[in-house]
């Protein structure tokens, strides 16, 4: 398996977290949180349970406000206009958004008007495609959450943010998406992954939250 | 403008997949509405004369009845999430929703409530009138109605607290719904059915965008 091509020298961070914070009920889930990301690079959110990972990944994608800190994409602000944030993030949430009473492919056709071709390559992208025509709610745990992977081969997003991708996927299906991940780190895509199972992303680098929070 | 067809077009997907929520709304209405005969008696002349009032709540009760889900299912499974991401304002995703709830609950209901008032032995020479007041009626049900489901949303005890704040704001509409129903000159509560929809058109999204952002914070 080559290794992506690092992409030209185009090194200034396109996006930069600046001593972000967040709180979650009444709690500071963490604080003074920052990193910058190149294209073509990912990030690796580690740490216990309740560190505030999915906290974090929520807050990037504009879907929590920040208490303190700035999210900067080139340079300004990117949360004052969230629907313009939101065009620039594919987000995998922990939840996997499928409605049990449509088929596969339906469900990839609720979130977009994508040609037969391009929902067909996204569900080949997970190894779905015998299952298409299936009713969701007959689908395995494992096989919803390629589902939900799905919906990365349809995003032309710069930044992707996964939660949790790999929970209840099998060996091979781990390969596909680390091949997948990969290809669009390649492209200059970058990822932000928080996760507790291994997931090979060559050069990533690695936050861990939950130094700070005692209980 | 495309996204937000898509999202509408997304609505009316759902609502035919899950056709149980709009039906089991349109036989409410039908059912509740043929209690009044069993309980007040067969009078053609006494139930004529409730006739617009009685489809008028019937309705508004009927349309309700799926608000909790409009977001509550959405919310649950996490699709909301992605449609707060899908690059329109949080007021276009609640607006989009308002008017899926409308074209799947409203206009069903507008079609089945000239059978049930001539059920009600309401003139047939008055059934237009009751509709025009009905068409705008729905309209505030939807929009009231979906900005109560998204202010509800995520508290417990939202399915009862959703009526208890929707209702109250739905007295006016009402008032000049039913009176205009049966006004021989019903210019002026057009003109206040019409008010309320200017208030709410924009109010309503723009405060269920804001309570959807704050769901989901």
């Amino acid at each position: 398996m080559p290794e992506p091509a690092v992409p030209k020298p185009q090194n200034d961070p396109l996006l930069r977290a600046c001593t972000l914070a967040a709180i979650r009920g009444e709690r500071l889930v963490f604080h003074d949180v920052s990193f910058s990301l190149i294209p073509g690079g990912a990030l690796l959110l580690v740490g216990p349970n309740g560190a505030g990972k999915s906290s974090l990944l929520r807050l990037l994608a504009g879907l929590t406000p920040p208490i303190a800190g700035e999210l900067l994409w080139k340079g300004e602000n990117a949360l004052d206009d969230p629907p313009l944030h939101a065009t620039r993030v594919c987000f995998v949430g922990h939840h996997d958004a499928i409605k049990p009473g449509l088929t596969v492919t339906d469900n990839l056709y609720l979130t977009g008007r994508w040609t037969n071709a391009q929902v067909l390559a996204a569900l080949a992208s997970v190894n779905l495609e015998p299952f298409a025509a299936l009713p969701a709610r007959l689908l395995s745990s494992g096989q919803r959450r390629r589902l939900a992977l799905a919906r990365l081969a349809l995003s032309a997003a710069p930044l992707w943010l996964l939660d949790e991708p790999t929970t209840g996927l099998d060996a091979a299906s781990v390969r596909r998406l680390e091949v997948q991940c990969a290809a669009y780190r390649a492209a200059g895509g970058m990822i932000v992954a928080a996760t507790h199972l291994p997931l090979d992303l060559p050069a990533a680098q690695y936050l861990r939250l939950g130094g700070t929070n005692t209980q | 403008m495309k996204i937000f067809l898509g999202l509408v077009r997304r609505e009316l997907v759902l609502a035919l997949r899950h056709a149980g929520d709009s039906v089991a709304a349109l036989m409410f209405f039908v059912i509740a509405a043929s209690l009044f005969p069993f309980a007040l008696g067969p009078s053609a002349q006494a139930l004529a004369r409730i006739a617009p009032g009685v489809v008028w709540v019937v309705a508004l009760l009927a349309a309700l009845l799926p608000l909790n889900r409009l977001f509550g299912a959405d919310y649950e499974d996490g699709s909301l999430d992605l449609l707060m991401l899908s690059g329109m304002p949080a007021s276009a995703v609640a607006f989009a929703k308002m008017f899926g709830h409308w074209l799947t609950t409203g206009v069903p209901l507008l079609i089945a409530a000239g059978p049930v008032a001539i059920m009600l032995r309401l003139n047939g020479d008055a059934v237009p009138q009751l509709l025009a007041t009905l068409l705008p009626g729905t309209l505030l049900f939807s929009l009231v109605g979906g900005m109560s489901g998204a202010i509800t949303l995520g508290a417990r005890g939202g399915t009862i607290l959703l009526p208890l704040i929707a209702l109250p704001l739905m007295i006016p509409a009402v008032i000049f719904g039913a009176a205009g129903a049966v006004s021989p000159h019903p210019v002026s509560e057009f003109a206040m059915l019409f008010a309320l929809l200017a208030v709410f058109f924009p109010l309503a999204p723009t405060a269920a965008g804001a309570a959807l952002r704050a769901a989901l914070a």
